[in-house]
């Protein structure tokens, strides 16, 4: 097996960068989501 | 032009580079599920496709499509995922993640526009073959892609990366509800109901956020493993050091088995899910609670909202604490809880309390999510990384089973209920007896695994990016 390669500092804060923005990209939408969700939720114990 | 097209989306152009970060894989799997989760939230169409005709709900036209005639296009949807998934899994694991991933935005996206003609001409066959087949194949496709690329990116945290993706399908009507009634009543003006417009509008969005995950997701190369990761260091007997093809999967004890839990545990959530908003006003009424006490349509929405959510927070937090407890102990907690939450759940019912009957309710929901979720890596643990994804597309056909099954007793059970007399919380204690008996299957099947024979172990080195030797 062969460990995860080392990057270099610029490669390993340019991909971290880039899972960041992947992660809001799905994130944002979901969160939404789950927002409208929990505000419908609310009129339970109402 | 076209070799190059075709090459972009073969395995060989998907293996990650060095310094590629894993992290990135698993919003690329939720881009896809988010998307297909959507199916789940189609019965917000249901009123507006029962009114196209009259343009009120409330007063259908004979020429109006019943319900009965809408749902058989989610069941048809559903139907064909299961029969997709188990398929295309083989095709999936030879062509990768990338291919099946636009193959699946593909037909989910045309589904919509093919339904959408299907609306505009008032036509429910071209619903159903849109909507229902070519969007069920997508639905199916989709729900697979990313399964064994996350358990080979996650051997070290297989539940949570699994349990990530598979949170996005939960996560997907609870983005897809609010939009297409938002959809609906911009496009109202415009066509009956503004249902046709908002098909086309969903097939287009969902189509273009599906291409993030189609070209963001990345095999990894066939030597790569995480920093520190130390293969089979699981202390799980089930655990396999071999790998079993999707073929012999099926011939094993232990498909099956797993088969049968995912099959329970499935009809037993369906069985709650499916009557969550007229079980919880019937049982807590005004009449049982007093004047105005009563839940009412609004508060019972809330309760279905609630559930979604456990739903959601189900698939991640049960699929993530399997890589701690193990997969085989996770399930008899789902089993064994469930059996004691199912079996008390109508005693508090009659006894009105209100607060532990939704926390119950949310408990089994939340296992119900888990279910999913912890099953891909129970099978990488079973038959290994070599073609897991096909062996999971296989093992789907029980939530296709589920979704007949489990509506089907719930219905037969209550209105046997009614016609005997009973109301109230009365009415719906057979359903939540039957699914305690269910799950009492579902936890002996799960005690009865055990680790595969070796005989069903592929001979020789298999290549396991490529899911073939």
């Amino acid at each position: 097996m062969n460990p995860q390669a080392p990057n270099s500092n610029a490669a390993d804060t340019s991909s971290g960068g880039s899972a960041v923005i992947a992660w809001l990209f799905v994130g944002l939408p979901l969160a939404w989501g789950v927002s409208q969700t929990f505000l419908k939720a609310l009129a339970l114990f109402k | 032009m076209a070799d190059t097209s075709t090459s972009i989306l073969d395995r060989s152009r998907t293996i990650a580079g060095p310094g590629y970060n894993r992290w990135l894989v698993p919003p690329a799997a939720l881009a896809i599920h988010l998307a297909i989760g959507q199916a789940y939230a189609f019965s917000v169409f249901n009123k507006p496709l029962g009114s196209l005709i009259s343009g009120d709900p409330a007063k259908p036209d004979a020429l109006d499509w019943t319900p009965t005639q809408i749902g058989i296009t989610f069941s048809i949807a559903i139907v064909l995922l299961g029969l997709s998934a188990a398929l295309f899994g083989k095709w999936l694991e030879r062509v990768g993640p990338r291919k099946a991933m636009l193959a699946s935005a593909l037909c989910f996206g045309g589904g919509f526009l093919i339904g959408s003609l299907g609306v505009s001409l008032h036509n429910i066959f071209l619903l159903y073959f849109g909507y229902g087949f070519v969007g069920g194949i997508g639905l199916g496709i989709g729900y697979i892609s990313p399964v064994s690329t996350l358990i080979k990116w996650f051997p070290d945290r297989k539940g949570v990366a699994t349990g990530m993706a598979i949170m996005g399908f939960g996560g997907g009507a609870m983005i897809a509800s609010p939009l297409s009634v938002a959809l609906m009543t911009h496009f109202k003006a415009s066509a009956p109901q503004g249902v046709a417009p908002t098909f086309i509008t969903l097939g287009i969005i969902y189509f273009i956020f599906m291409q993030f995950g189609v070209w963001t997701i990345r095999v990894p190369a066939s030597d790569w493993a995480p920093a520190g990761y130390v293969p089979n260091a699981e202390h799980s007997a089930l655990v396999t050091a071999g790998n079993v093809s999707a073929d012999n999967a099926i011939k094993t004890p232990q498909f099956w088995l797993l088969w049968v839990v995912l099959l329970t545990n499935v009809t037993a959530g369906i069985g709650l899910l499916e009557t969550a908003s007229p079980l919880i006003q019937d049982t807590f009424s005004d009449k049982a609670m007093g004047a105005g006490l009563g839940v009412t349509a609004a508060a019972a929405a809330g309760f279905v909202g609630l559930l979604s959510l456990f739903n959601l927070l189900g698939r991640f937090f049960w699929s993530s604490a399997s890589d701690k407890l193990g997969r085989k102990t996770t399930y008899a907690i789902y089993f064994g809880l469930g059996i004691l939450l199912y079996t008390l759940v109508p005693t508090l019912g009659h006894n009105l309390q209100l607060a532990f009957y939704v926390i119950a309710a949310c408990v089994i929901v939340s296992m119900y999510g888990g279910g999913f979720a912890t099953a891909p890596a129970f099978l990488s643990d079973l038959f290994g990384k070599y073609q897991v994804g096909a062996i999971h597309g296989r093992l789907l056909t029980a939530w296709s089973t589920a979704g007949v099954l489990g509506p089907l007793i719930v219905h037969q059970l209550h209105d046997h209920a009614k016609e005997q007399g009973l109301t109230g919380a009365a009415a719906y204690q057979n359903v939540f007896y039957t699914m305690a008996g269910l799950l009492v299957v579902g936890l002996l099947a799960d005690l009865a695994i055990t680790a595969v024979k070796e005989q069903y172990y592929e001979k020789g080195p298999v290549t396991v990016e490529a899911g073939g030797h």
